[in-house]
């Protein structure tokens, strides 16, 4: 195989000219037919696994796409992957055809030039999307300007066993109160893992007075001093862990074993449905509610996005349409199957959609749009980088 | 043609290890003209120095490594010489001989759920004993020193080094030494220690240096039992092999090459300590003591054992609960409910996981044994057997750590440009499976002797694994009086009645070892099965087996997917043995001599 220099590498994807044009939808269903897609999303959560599996299902009946769910322990791989990919100069049909992402990953290949695109806002299903009252537009502060398309809508909720916890907690700092109170009754999933940075970002934004300056990049704002409040809150916090925090669950979902096991009382989840799902799977006591701070909590969208070397960037763009479609939005919404919030406009919606949204029973321990509040804008990602080194550094080997 | 297969196989077998080596080296020294570095330097050194974490990953290699190297052996020992020729010994044989094949990221998921503070043997005395309603604030599983990892690697390394060392008795005249030891005076243990243990050892070291690299070394077992903060080398080199920023992949490199040094060093210290402990035992054997601690060692041995199986066999029960339960909360010993909504979620997952788990284990076995197969014949034909440095060859895909070389080979296939997916990884499988396929097959093959299909039949379908991955390459040292035996006659009357070489191989040989043929290759199939990091790294996730699927799913800890996984993996490592032992019984059963 012949080596191509760095340079050629670069400028040679956007020379592609066979890439398929979203805003002629014919023919891009017609070139999607028969074409497999490698949807590389994480794997660690089952109830997630199996609606892929559905999406799958459903695409395959309607267009003759095949989907193939390529589970990942971590979404850096898939950003990995591309990157050696263009390095080498694979420039088409790399091995990734779509990615769940968002946040710093979808920074990363956005400004590396990885993606495919702009396609979202050309789907026809982008016509039902919230575009007013969802942050749908932007990921993390970065302007997303049609290179990855929404699919779901999370935010962070904590769960908590109301057999073991009477009341729900209003702040990190009462958080921090009850745990000193209960020691080896918390714990949060470890730095860099999605969630545990989340945590980290949840209590810097609920510990700091202002939280507007975290929407600028970190090295625009007095890092030290803004987060000396994060860093004292771990201090007082991480003793009153769960095994005094010298070792840390892997992922979120490993989170409900533990409660189920009894271990804790309480974690922090991004799905404000998760909770529901895994009380009917048999993951989590029935007794588990969610509630959320008093400021409220922060909240994100997740995308797919394509990347600029894959070889069925059509049929990954009928999978990104599919998966806006009220008819998997309304699935993924169902409590029973995902419980993630929909990122679709109900004003938007033909009627007969519209109801089946509002017939939705969420469930037991699902929080009501209204009651979920207000929701908190995600810091810029160089944020979540810098703080999850820091944090690294501090605890993540043992001192 | 034939000829030139002996060769071939080294190639195949050697090849990407090599390559693999080459392709850590460079970005080692911060050659990865890819990314657009160009070395040497010394800043990925640099940066695996800065490494805050270092320290304590090398020392989560060093410890569990040899810890686990060490009383895997002293049990095996203290089992064998107490035991051997027991009945007690058959039975503990025969139960540990399945869990050999029993992939080890199983056992270790199964394992986790034994010993947490919230797991079944602590269910199982609460809260009536312990008067536990919550389970106990307590680092067991995931503690800093490595102890839970180390206990996984020992749980699933006594049952290869007893039939290893099962398969080196036979080499020794064992009972004609014991005989004399006994007449002399010497008590059972003491007897063994001092007149079979020292030619046995001498056959069974490669192995143990096998298990002492790869304990070093592991991944999958240390991601499920091991700690986190930071977790063993070698599960960090994975983790910046992952990652996006690409300068991490030179310090991934630099540190495989690092992972390299500690298990040379390891080996090395191993060595010593051999020397060490034998002058203290020449100075012990001449001491004339006839007896030493002697019940006890053999009650402690008995009891390890008995432990070693037990751990498994009930962790793998437990998995099979969890695959089956309902809600479960501490402390209940037994799920609320049954049922099989877990097998309905992801039982056709799991299918579709083990269509891509054998097509990968049989294409690779398949050549594996095609290679093994032409060596022998070609062995056979010219008359050179494997010599001593042949069988060094033959274990060294075994004692390179995996991660010294496959994320080396990983670079430079995608430097290639080669296409990532099933066929690279079948070949990287090859490397692991060749050694195997070889060890399991070059005895029976060489000593063509329908005997050991009997034997092995007769104690039944584990210990034919046992019989004949491990009756093995010490055999290639001394050749059997059964090879002189059978091997010339059945030459000279299939040659005398006219046929040729091609046509005694196909007509006469090759049926006549069916049975040790299926043996090896199911062999091969389970270790093909059990790879993680080879399909993970070469794969580019694109080949989803049974043991990737698996693994990822331990990080979501859902007990009920990972139970369903886990059951499953464990039976595409065990079913081809069964077939190993049923197909021949079905084709032969009219021919009572191959018959079992």
């Amino acid at each position: 195989m012949k080596k191509r220099s760095l340079a050629a590498a670069l400028l040679v994807p956007f020379a592609a000219s066979a890439q398929p044009d979203p805003s002629d939808w014919e023919a891009v269903l017609q070139e999607a037919e028969g074409q497999t897609v490698y949807w590389n999303a994480w794997g660690g959560s089952t109830t997630t696994n199996d609606f892929i599996v559905w999406v799958g299902e459903r695409v395959s009946e309607d267009h003759g796409v095949t989907l193939e769910h390529v589970k990942l322990t971590d979404t850096a791989d898939a950003v990995t992957r591309v990157l050696s990919e263009k390095q080498a100069g694979t420039d088409s049909d790399g091995a990734i055809d779509l990615i769940w992402i968002n946040g710093a990953n979808f920074a990363a290949m956005k400004e590396a030039d990885l993606l495919f695109g702009p396609f979202a806002e050309e789907l026809p299903n982008w016509a039902y999307v919230d575009t007013e009252g969802k942050t749908v537009q932007t990921d993390f502060t970065v302007p997303v300007e049609g290179y990855e398309s929404p699919w779901a809508m999370a935010q962070v909720v904590f769960m908590y066993d109301t057999a073991d916890i009477a009341a729900p907690f209003g702040s990190m700092t009462e958080i921090l109160e009850w745990s000193k109170a209960n020691p080896g009754r918390f714990t949060y999933p470890q730095p860099p893992d999605f969630l545990g940075t989340t945590f980290l970002k949840q209590a810097l934004v609920d510990l700091v007075d202002e939280p507007s300056v975290l929407s600028q990049p970190v090295e625009d704002a007095p890092y030290e001093e803004v987060t000396a409040p994060l860093w004292a809150f771990l201090e007082e916090l991480t003793p009153t862990l769960w095994r005094e925090g010298r070792a840390y669950p892997q992922t979120g979902p490993a989170q409900l074993q533990l409660i189920a096991d009894g271990e804790v009382d309480m974690a922090i989840s991004f799905s404000p449905g998760e909770a529901t799902a895994a009380i009917a799977n048999y993951q989590l006591p029935d007794t588990v509610r969610t509630f959320v701070l008093d400021k409220g909590t922060i909240g994100n969208a997740s995308f797919v996005a394509i990347p600029y070397n894959s070889g069925s960037a059509a049929g990954a763009m009928v999978v990104a349409n599919f998966l806006m479609s009220p008819e998997a939005q309304l699935r993924a919404q169902d409590p029973e199957v995902l419980g993630y919030g929909t990122v679709l406009a109900m004003d938007k919606l033909p009627e007969a959609d519209r109801a089946a949204f509002e017939a939705l029973d969420l469930g037991i321990a699902t929080l009501s749009p209204a009651e979920l509040g207000e929701v908190q804008d995600e810091p810029h990602p160089s944020w979540m980088t810098r703080i999850a080194e820091d944090w690294a550094l501090r605890y993540g080997t043992v001192q | 043609m034939l000829r030139h297969v002996p060769l071939l196989t080294l190639v195949v077998m050697l090849g990407p290890v090599a390559a693999g080596l080459w392709g850590t080296l460079l970005p080692a020294f911060g050659h990865l003209p890819g990314a657009g570095l160009t070395g040497p330097s010394l800043n990925a050194m640099q940066d695996l120095l800065n490494w805050p974490g270092l320290v304590q990953a090398m020392r989560l290699s060093i410890v569990p490594g040899l810890l686990a190297t060490l009383l895997s052996l002293v049990i095996v020992v203290l089992v064998t010489a107490g035991w051997s020729g027991t009945r007690t010994f058959g039975l503990l044989q025969r139960a540990l001989a399945p869990i050999l094949s029993v992939p080890h990221a199983a056992a270790a998921f199964g394992l986790v759920f034994l010993i947490a503070p919230s797991g079944w043997i602590s269910r199982l005395v609460s809260p009536w004993l312990t008067g536990w309603d919550r389970p106990p604030d307590l680092l067991i599983v995931q503690d800093p020193a490595g102890l839970a990892m180390t206990l996984g690697l020992v749980a699933k390394e006594v049952p290869f080094l007893l039939l290893m060392t099962l398969a080196a008795l036979g080499q020794v005249r064992q009972e004609q030494r014991m005989k004399t030891a006994r007449n002399l005076g010497y008590d059972r243990v003491t007897g063994w220690l001092k007149t079979v243990f020292p030619p046995v050892y001498r056959q069974i070291r490669l192995p143990v240096y096998v298990v002492l690299a790869y304990s070093m070394s592991v991944v999958d077992v240390a991601l499920i039992l091991g700690p986190t903060r930071p977790p063993s080398l070698s599960v960090q080199i994975v983790k910046w092999m992952g990652d996006p920023d690409l300068t991490l992949r030179l310090t991934a490199a630099a540190a495989a090459l690092w992972q390299l040094g500690l298990v040379v060093l390891a080996l090395l210290l191993w060595r010593v300590g051999e020397g060490l402990v034998a002058a203290l035992g020449g100075r012990w054997i001449e001491t004339g003591q006839r007896r030493c601690l002697d019940q006890g060692l053999r009650l402690t041995g008995l009891g390890f054992g008995v432990l070693a199986t037990g751990v498994v066999t009930l962790a793998l029960v437990g998995l099979l609960v969890w695959s089956f339960a309902g809600f479960w909360s501490f402390p209940s010993a037994l799920p609320d409910s049954f049922g099989l909504r877990n097998w309905s979620r992801h039982g056709p997952g799991t299918v579709a996981a083990m269509g891509e788990t054998f097509l990968v284990a049989g294409l690779s076995t398949l050549i594996a044994l095609a290679l093994v197969l032409g060596c022998l014949e070609s062995e056979h034909r010219s008359g050179r057997t494997v010599t001593t440095r042949g069988l060094w060859l033959l274990y060294l895909p075994l004692l390179v750590p995996q991660t010294a070389f496959l994320p080396g080979l990983q670079i430079l296939l995608l430097q290639a440009g080669a296409d990532v997916g099933r066929l690279p990884v079948v070949f990287a499988h090859l490397v692991f499976v060749l050694p195997y396929v070889f060890l399991s097959l070059g005895d029976a093959w060489r000593a063509w002797d329908p005997r050991n299909a009997v034997v092995a039949a007769t104690l039944g379908a584990p210990v034919v694994f046992a019989h004949l991955v491990f009756v093995l390459p010490y055999v290639f040292l001394s050749l059997g009086d059964a090879w002189r035996a059978w091997d010339p006659r059945n030459a000279v009357v299939a040659a005398t009645l006219g046929a040729p070489p091609a046509r005694v191989f196909w007509r006469v040989r090759l049926p006549m070892l069916l049975r040790p043929v299926l043996t090896a290759f199911a062999v091969g199939m389970a270790v093909s099965v059990g790879q993680y990091l080879p399909t993970l790294l070469i794969g580019g996730g694109r080949v989803a087996t049974l043991t990737t699927e698996a693994v990822a799913l331990a990080s979501g800890g859902d007990r009920r997917a990972i139970g369903v996984y886990g059951i499953m993996q464990t039976l595409a490592a065990l079913l081809p043995f069964a077939l190993a032992i049923i197909v021949p019984t079905v084709i032969w059963r009219n021919r009572r001599g191959l018959h079992v």
